[in-house]
């Protein structure tokens, strides 16, 4: 597997190999997703929808549900205006959204298709939205892509009828429909009235009932996000992906906003509570304080299995910075930590965490491949993989366990209904990797050596 | 109203009067009936098509296994072709292998506004440094014809500098309606490139190259598997598990076999041309269809002993799978499916239901052309236009030195009113009155037609099969076989069959409804609940 990666490793200025990164557009089409009666519209090649659509059903085992302007060479020299037009109505007459949300691609940003002035340009119908963004697949990642297209849903939707809702906003970022649901429960408990936007909880998970839904029961609604101009503040769950939407809002609504972690991990899911503890003045209820003694219950039950163990860890930038906090709570040693989504923030906050836990000598990179992480773990290899699917070549090639979590997992399944985020999340993701390395100590041990109690 | 007219109800005017045309119920089988195919599909339509870089890279190029294939544009699309396709491949015994492997520019803005013809020269040089390969193929994503990256001048200036193989694709994805037209870039580059340039002669007096098998699931391997039983000898395969190395003696070969005639019967065509070489077309999909193509070959060869072993294998291969096939018929017999995919599967897969009693009334392509459904005698008929007109088409003449007909132009004409030698008669002649075709399937036509036609299981991808799974009816992906397979041959039979079987027994269709809903939980008389008015 993986055969001719060499342990040598060489400068590379020019070619990607492996990437740890996708682009912009499946960022909007998974954020488009997480509006209620939604269907996003990707503006370019067929193959663009196509891709996104499948790279999502893959992940999420779900329909991805989205339309294409299906460009050809015609529109490519002449211009897409025509065909997002007729799109348009198609889609409205045929698939009956409520709203459209469209993003741009690759090649209608090369060409220059002024969207917005094309939908301001058309006829919708009464009642209905289109809404745009500029996802161009050659600026940053599929984590823009994604902030991107909550800022066209902004820019469009959201108001300010200067009567406060009384609610906060909560931006959970790129995360499974099942860390979706968990940030509600807390936000729930906490008695915080709020919107999450966007929310593909009872989308990206729906439930089986014996009949396909187009626009299943989930999603934020329209009404909702125009509505977040009225909110009392914004919670943005991982600055990677939401610093940009939280800062519009505040510029346009003047909405301030409180820039958290995910809450990924007890500190982290610690602040948020806290955070909102703060807004509703209810205290932490005893359930949520019984599950974090549960989980410190469980991390001092079982530490010797994780104690100093080395993890590289890679996927999205928020995603990772979350599970580092998470491993150096388990007492494990982050020894490679690498995103392929260009942002230099990322290297500064993961650097800050290891820091505060004293970790030195571990690489740290945005902007990096899965080929450059293998070249490091050839030269000093780990005893722990954590991240999506296609760290799977590289946990066979150097026979290192490999446990699945963030984006993209295409060779898994429930995963997505489960959360990474809160106590239940960190619980879950330690019994885990726990676990994993536990049954790798069975698997490899001396037969008298086999414990028949750990 | 039969079931296409109520299917087509639905639309409004303009849809409907283009969707028309693509859409057929036939009548008077084996039916002559006329369809539209290869067309631009409907802007705003949920189409499950794909581009032309998903065609020539994703489908054609990117099997093969020796070669460094770079994706010049941004990043998703080589990383959304990366791994995904399930072409299996094991490197020849000292050659490389880089199909677990992703290579791109991932262009950058400023590689859009300057040009990204030198970030391309450096992806080129460092790919070489690090991985020294024998080929590197580069397949251009839609920026690039827009930006005018003169990519076929980075690859001449690759082979000059560094003595390798270095083809350009531009198969930028805006090109051509679909996948199809990059099946064709591609053809046309291994055609001009690769093929023919290789001298390493079979060291036997049968030998083949499949064309159109990509290994999917190991397919390939199957069907290898049988033809080398029977004494043949596989030059090369195109693409899947196949080699630049071995490619390049594919002229040498005595017979190509075409098993999809969508994505490659440009090469087969070219090579009659250029080569002589005759083509057959072939369906290892299926036990009938195998023992018909493996008959086929050996009538082809008219070889007395190889029909003899011909003969031998299909006994042996027939009473080995006997009692598994025995076994799935009786779950399956009498199930109805439909099924949607490409441009060759949805005839071929037809065989293999038939093989356990399954009748399709569903079929159809999603970049089919019009001689994948009629039969290739509509070719002459079928008029270029302003999408088809923009992919080159290549002429060939006869190679001074390499051209070779194996029979007389008489002796072919002989064979060909037996065997489908360089000729194809399409799926609509295989299917019954009633049965639906659709070209250029979309999703809400496939919603459609199953609610219409209640087939007892589906065949499409993955972008369909949970909308259908959803709507209560088992769904098998027939592109990625569900990360199953082989489904190829005699042993591939086998494993479809068990793999449908499951897709329409498994227990968990139980509990789909939950017993409340058939149930009242309401307990009590009528009237006397309450008391109260509830005027």
């Amino acid at each position: 597997m993986l055969d001719l990666t060499p342990k040598t490793m060489t400068e590379r200025k020019a070619l990607r190999i492996n990437p740890c990164k996708t682009c912009q557009p499946v960022g909007a089409m998974y954020a488009a997703l997480g509006v209620h009666k939604c269907l996003p519209h990707s503006h370019g090649s067929q193959g663009c929808a196509s891709y996104h659509r499948t790279y999502l059903s893959r992940h999420f085992k779900e329909p991805a549900m989205a339309s294409t302007s299906s460009f050809t060479e015609g529109a490519s020299v002449f211009g897409g205006g025509g065909n997002l037009k007729t799109a348009v109505r198609n889609v409205f007459d045929i698939y009956n959204p409520d709203i459209i949300a469209v993003h741009t691609t690759c090649l209608s940003e090369t060409i220059g298709d002024d969207v917005g002035a094309c939908i301001a340009d058309m006829d919708i119908p009464e009642g209905k939205y289109v809404v745009h963004t500029n996802t161009p697949s050659y600026v940053g990642s599929h984590i823009n892509g994604f902030y991107n297209m909550m800022q066209g849903f902004i820019n469009y939707l959201t108001v300010s009828t200067g009567t406060p809702n009384g609610k906060t906003a909560i931006f959970p970022g790129f995360v499974n429909p099942g860390d979706m649901r968990e940030i509600k429960r807390l936000a729930g408990l906490m008695k915080v009235p709020f919107i999450l936007f966007p929310d593909t909880s009872g989308v990206m998970d729906a439930p089986m009932v014996g009949r396909f839904e187009m626009y299943p029961k989930g999603g934020t609604t329209i009404n909702e996000i125009r509505s977040l101009g009225d909110c009392t503040e914004v919670l943005a769950l991982g600055p990677m992906t939401n610093t940009e939407p939280a800062e519009l809002l505040k510029k346009k609504f003047k909405v301030p906003f409180t820039l958290l972690p995910l809450p990924i991990g007890i500190e982290a899911t610690d602040r948020f509570l806290m955070e909102l503890s703060r807004i509703s003045k209810a205290d932490v209820p005893y359930e949520l304080e019984e599950q974090r003694g549960q989980l410190v219950d469980i991390l001092l039950d079982s530490h010797q299995y994780t104690y100093q163990k080395t993890v590289a860890i890679y996927g999205d930038p928020d995603i990772v910075t979350g599970l580092t906090s998470l491993c150096l709570e388990m007492g494990m040693v982050p020894k490679y930590v690498i995103t392929g989504t260009p942002m230099e923030e990322f290297t500064k906050e993961v650097t800050a965490l290891l820091e505060r836990y004293g970790v030195t000598g571990a690489v740290v990179k945005a902007n990096s491949d899965l080929f450059e992480l293998h070249q490091l773990i050839k030269n000093e290899p780990v005893d722990l993989l954590l991240g999506g699917s296609y760290g799977k070549a590289i946990a066979k090639a150097e026979n290192i366990p490999l446990v699945r979590a963030g984006f993209p997992i295409l060779d898994r399944y429930v995963h997505s209904y489960l959360p990474l985020v809160g106590y239940t999340g960190m619980i879950r993701i330690v019994e885990r990797i726990t676990n994993t390395l536990m049954d790798r100590q069975d698997a490899t041990c001396a037969d008298e050596d086999l414990e028949t109690v750990m | 109203m039969n079931e296409r007219t109520r299917m087509l109800d639905h639309y409004t005017t303009r849809v409907y009067k283009n969707r028309k045309d693509h859409v057929l119920q036939i009548e008077n089988a084996p039916s002559s009936q006329e369809i539209a195919a290869n067309t631009r599909t409907i802007p705003g339509i949920i189409t499950n098509r794909g581009c032309c870089y998903a065609g020539c890279k994703g489908v054609v190029v990117g099997p093969l296994k020796d070669c460094l294939v770079i994706t010049h544009g941004p990043i998703g699309c080589g990383y959304y072709s990366w791994g995904t396709r399930r072409n299996k491949a094991v490197a020849e015994p000292g050659g490389q292998n880089y199909l677990p492997y992703c290579f791109s520019t991932d262009m950058q803005e400023s590689d859009i506004v300057f040009g990204g013809e030198k970030k391309l020269e450096q992806a080129i040089a460092e790919a070489v440094e690090i991985f020294h390969p024998a080929a590197i193929m580069i397949c251009s994503t839609c920026p690039i014809g827009l930006i005018g990256d003169d990519v076929e001048a980075v690859a001449k200036r690759t082979e000059e500098k560094y003595g390798i193989k270095c083809i350009a694709f531009s198969c930028e994805g805006y090109k051509g309606v679909s996948q199809s037209a990059g099946h064709h870039i591609a053809n046309n580059g291994l055609m001009k490139h690769i093929i023919g340039t290789g001298d390493k002669r079979p060291a036997t007096k049968h030998a083949i190259n499949i064309l159109g098998e990509y290994n999917i699931g190991g397919d390939g391997w199957e069907q290898a598997r049988i033809l080398k039983r029977i004494g043949y000898e596989i030059v090369t395969v195109f693409t899947g598990d196949g080699s630049f190395q071995t490619m390049k003696n594919a002229h040498l070969a005595d017979l190509n076999l075409v098993m999809c005639h969508r994505s490659i019967n440009y090469v087969a065509e070219m090579m009659k041309d250029k080569y002589g070489t005759d083509w057959l077309k072939v369906n290892f999909i299926g036990v009938e269809a195998t023992i018909q193509s493996l008959r086929d070959i050996a009538k082809y060869f008219d070889d007395p002993e190889l029909t003899a072993r011909t003969e031998e294998v299909i006994r042996d291969e027939l009473a080995n799978i006997a009692d598994a096939v025995a076994y799935y018929k009786s779950k399956l017999k009498g199930k109805k499916a439909g099924i949607f995919v490409g441009g060759s599967r949805s005839h071929h897969y037809q065989a293999l239901l038939r093989d356990f009693g399954v009748e399709t009334i569903i079929a159809g392509y999603e970049f089919a052309h019009r001689d994948d459904y009629e039969g290739r005698q509509v070719l002459p008929t079928i008029k270029e236009d302003a999408d088809s007109k923009n992919i080159e088409n290549l002429v060939m003449t006869p190679d001074p030195q390499l051209y070779k007909q194996r029979y007389s132009d008489e002796k072919i004409e002989e064979l060909r009113r037996e065997l489908p030698l360089g000729t194809y008669a399409g799926m609509i002649r295989d299917m019954k009155d009633g049965h639906v075709v659709i070209d250029d399937f979309n999703h809400f036509e496939t919603e459609q037609i199953i609610k219409l036609m209640k087939p007892d299981i589906f065949f499409s991808g993955i972008k369909d099969k949970y909308i259908i799974q959803k709507g209560g009816t088992p769904s098998r992906q027939m592109h990625s076989y569900d990360y199953a397979g082989p489904y190829a041959g005699f042993l591939g039979a086998v494993n479809f069959a068990r793999d449908i079987t499951m897709a329409i027994y498994t227990n968990a269709w139980a509990f789909v409804t939950p017993p409340w809903k058939n149930h009242s939980t309401l307990i009590g008389t009528v009237g006397t609940v309450g008391g109260d008015d509830h005027a």
